[in-house]
């Protein structure tokens, strides 16, 4: 049976259930250093200790999902070498440098900055504590900024040539760094893990005020939540509108497979839903409304739609996947939309924190954005299929010389290890949640330190 | 298009920037691991969250040096990277496994209560596999690796045999060293006292292993062999094994003697003659004995770009790395402490 097994597709498994797993922990983390330092913010400005003590319960469970975080993002940093070698080899000289500066840029700042943040809260001065806070919130920004221009890179290939040896190198690095997915990309990943952050929070909130306690933190928590469900969710859609169009103008095949697109037309149908059958090339059950991709995409009724049929049969991507994908994820955000109308509705009519399915509700909503985020990904990363590089290079070239045996050892040790990782990981995050904020005596840090060892004390305790 | 070629050997630049990075991963996170490594034989529970304690603000950003040394031979040396990573499949998943294990221990074991002892075994068989692996590593390092074109062309296991173990067996010592007397430098009392029995207890295993590498190494290879007995390479290069000795006495002796910041720093004297006198031999290969530093080089322009921030933003790391260093400084004390 090994045999048969095929590096190639054990290795994009290995791959996408890696970055899937991954993801997570970005996706939350960004939003909530930002929100953490949104909360110490409002905490040094007003004094009102309900931010410090909301602070101090987040920045625990920040502490373990940022350790998830970085081990899971070890490995990542290593993948492309081991399992994608000829990739590596070849694209080196331009991925290479991009990699090179996340690291540089915002590696050492968060790691570095977050020993203040989590041990740091009596060592140091509360703006020195607030400005550890901000570093690494500014931090995940940044890493984000260059690991995202390195995949829309992959996506949407500029500032190159080929050399005769196969390899690619650089021509000019600011198209390479701005390439022209890039900031559409940026936008709508960093909005998705906002409102990712906000999601999972506002679920909290509406939990301890649903049982009752802590409910001066829960009001604040969920009151924080919606103000970004109202506000962000909605500009969600419009940034993600305009990455659709920008997808559409640069890579036609995967917006085909999106709206599952099989002739190339005027006037095309939206397709809400249906079945593509990618052997008998076309979407099977489909119901349409006529004429609305093409309003969306060229903003003509008549305007032309590009279909699958285009391309050859060996340059389309894995139209099933990339269809529903996409529809989970518009079907969260619409969902996410619809919550913040809601809060906006109850809190008019003052009602915001005592309507309890309103409570349940939200509490429903906390892997919305986690599952977005993952859905998005999936759309973005299937649909450049066959392509490692859209156009450049496919997948099936860049896999390493490694045997199938080795591979599929690792997927299977990735697979248990993560279980056991995730699974206590959320078991630990789920105890921080039901423990809640605790008001009484000062919590030190993620590690159980009651009172930190003060440089005072240590100073007078030598002496 | 844009280059520093012109003014600066960029390569040799790369060259030297990877080798002093994978230089400083080996010995902070050195301590770490050493920590995890030695983490079941503390005498008592409060000593054991003591040792975390001591480590607990640091291990991250210790372990950025493993990804910086990774994406930095990636970004400089892609053909390096892209023949290292395959020869070395199993063990590079094997290390990042331990390093998951070992890293989520660090949040998990303060939050459990009843399955503490479960994350305190991860922590320390974590650090064990990573550490091993990384010793591992060098030992097909030296070995040589079978390259065809621009790819490895080995079998999966050629990196494991009797050598690979025993350097695995060498880097658990040389970690627990680096632990052991970071430990008498960062605690006290009990934990102290138990952290310098272990250094030199370990102290004498590095010794041996360090002299078994160094004589193998020459008898393996003739261009090594060549390069450290040929006169006057031989004057020039003998102070090397002298100073390593010479450290090795100066450890004992502060060990017997009570002081408790100095063996640290011996340690790392001890580290870095070891991680010389390597250099020295391997130089110039970044594969050996296959593809030079300079065979591997990334096109003028990727290295010239990277560069250009690194020389900018590396002072700023280091200087705010050792902002934190300094912020945790002293030992962890007593009080406050469960």
């Amino acid at each position: 049976m090994i045999e048969n097994l095929d590096s190639v597709l054990l290795s994009r498994i290995q791959f996408a259930f890696t970055l899937s797993f991954h993801i997570f922990f970005p996706a939350f983390t960004i939003g909530l250093a930002s929100w953490l330092a949104v909360l110490e913010w409002r905490l040094l400005a007003t004094g009102n200790t309900v931010y410090g003590v909301i602070y101090r319960m987040w920045v625990k469970i920040f502490a373990v999902t940022f350790g998830m975080g970085v081990v899971s993002g070890v490995v990542m940093s290593f993948q492309f070498g081991t399992n994608w070698s000829v990739f590596a080899d070849k694209a080196g000289n331009i991925l290479g440098p991009l990699l090179g500066y996340e690291v540089l840029t915002s590696f050492f700042l968060e790691a570095s900055f977050l020993g203040i943040m989590l041990f740091g809260w009596n060592r140091v001065d509360r703006r020195i504590h607030f400005a550890a806070t901000v570093i690494v919130a500014a931090g995940t920004l940044i890493s984000a900024f260059w690991i995202l221009s390195a995949n829309s890179w992959m996506q949407t290939p500029r500032g190159f040539r080929i050399g005769e040896n196969g390899l690619l190198y650089p021509t000019d690095w600011m198209q390479i760094v701005f390439n022209p997915s890039f900031p559409f990309r940026f936008v709508h990943m960093v909005t998705a893990a906002y409102l990712t952050t906000a999601f999972a929070a506002g679920g909290v909130g509406a939990f301890y005020l649903l049982r009752g306690r802590h409910v001066r933190e829960g009001r604040v928590i969920l009151g924080m939540a919606m103000i970004m469900a109202v506000f962000v969710a909605p500009l969600q859609l419009l940034f993600g509108d305009l990455h659709g169009l920008n997808t559409f103008s640069n890579q036609p095949a995967k917006v085909a497979a999106i709206e599952g697109l099989w002739e190339t037309r005027r006037g095309a149908p939206l397709i809400l839903f249906g079945w593509p059958d990618q052997a008998e090339e076309k979407t099977k059950y489909a119901v349409e409304i006529p004429k609305l991709s093409s309003l969306i995409l060229t903003h003509d009724f008549n305007g032309e739609v590009r279909g699958l049929k285009e391309w050859p049969k060996d340059q389309r991507p894995p139209v099933l996947w990339v269809f529903w994908s996409f529809r989970a994820m518009v079907g969260l955000g619409t969902l996410m939309i619809l919550t913040g109308l809601t809060a906006l509705v109850l809190y008019i009519r003052k009602r915001l924190f005592d309507v309890r399915w309103f409570q349940y509700w939200c509490m429903a909503m906390i892997p919305a954005g986690f599952a977005a985020v993952l859905a998005g990904w999936f759309v973005t990363e299937i649909g450049r299929q066959p392509y490692i590089i859209q156009g450049v290079m496919r997948t099936t070239e860049a896999v390493s010389p490694v045997k199938a045996l080795p591979i599929a050892i690792s997927l299977g040790a990735f697979i248990l290890t993560y279980a056991v990782v995730f699974g206590a990981g959320s078991y630990y995050i789920m105890k921080l949640i039901r423990k809640g904020p605790e008001t009484e005596a000062e919590v030190y840090g993620s590690h159980g330190v009651k009172e930190p060892p003060l440089i005072t004390g240590i100073v007078s305790e030598k002496e | 298009m844009f280059s520093l070629e012109s003014f600066l050997d960029v390569q040799l630049v790369w060259f030297a920037l990877i080798v002093t990075a994978l230089f400083l991963y080996v010995l902070l996170d050195g301590f770490d691991l050493g920590v995890g490594i030695l983490f079941p034989f503390a005498p008592s529970d409060e000593c054991r969250d003591r040792m975390m304690n001591s480590i607990a603000p640091f291990w991250d950003g210790n372990e950025t040096w493993l990804v910086l040394s990774g994406g930095g031979l990636f970004a400089a040396f892609p053909l390096a990277y892209a023949i290292l990573m395959p020869a070395l499949y199993m063990p590079v998943i094997l290390m990042l496994l331990g390093l998951i294990f070992r890293g989520v221990a660090f949040e998990f074991r303060f939050k459990a209560v009843k399955s503490r002892f479960i994350w305190d075994y991860a922590f320390h068989f974590g650090s064990i596999v990573a550490a091993f692996m990384q010793g591992v590593f060098l030992g097909a390092f030296v070995r040589g690796i079978h390259v065809e074109g621009r790819s490895f062309a080995g079998q999966p296991f050629d990196w494991l045999n009797a050598y690979s173990f025993m350097t695995g067996v060498a880097l658990l010592f040389g970690y627990a060293l680096l632990g052991s007397t970071w430990l008498m430098m960062k605690t006290d009392g009990i934990t102290g006292d138990w952290a310098r029995k272990c250094a030199s207890y370990v102290l004498g295993y590095v010794g041996v292993f360090m002299a078994i590498v160094s004589i193998s190494m020459p008898v393996m290879n003739e261009g090594v062999r060549e390069l450290w007995f040929t006169l006057p390479n031989f004057y020039y290069l003998v102070p090397v094994p002298i100073v390593t000795a010479a450290l090795i006495i100066l450890i004992w002796r502060d060990l017997h003697r009570g002081c408790e910041n100095r063996p640290f720093f011996f340690s790392i004297g001890v580290f870095l003659m070891g991680y010389l006198g390597l250099g020295i031999s391997l130089w110039p290969w970044l594969v050996p004995f296959a593809v030079t530093f300079r065979q591997a080089a990334a096109a003028a322009s990727s290295q010239s770009f990277l560069l250009v921030g690194t020389l900018v933003i590396l002072p700023v790391i280091l200087t705010y790395v050792g902002y934190c260093y300094y912020i945790f400084r002293g030992k962890v004390s007593h009080e406050g402490y469960y």
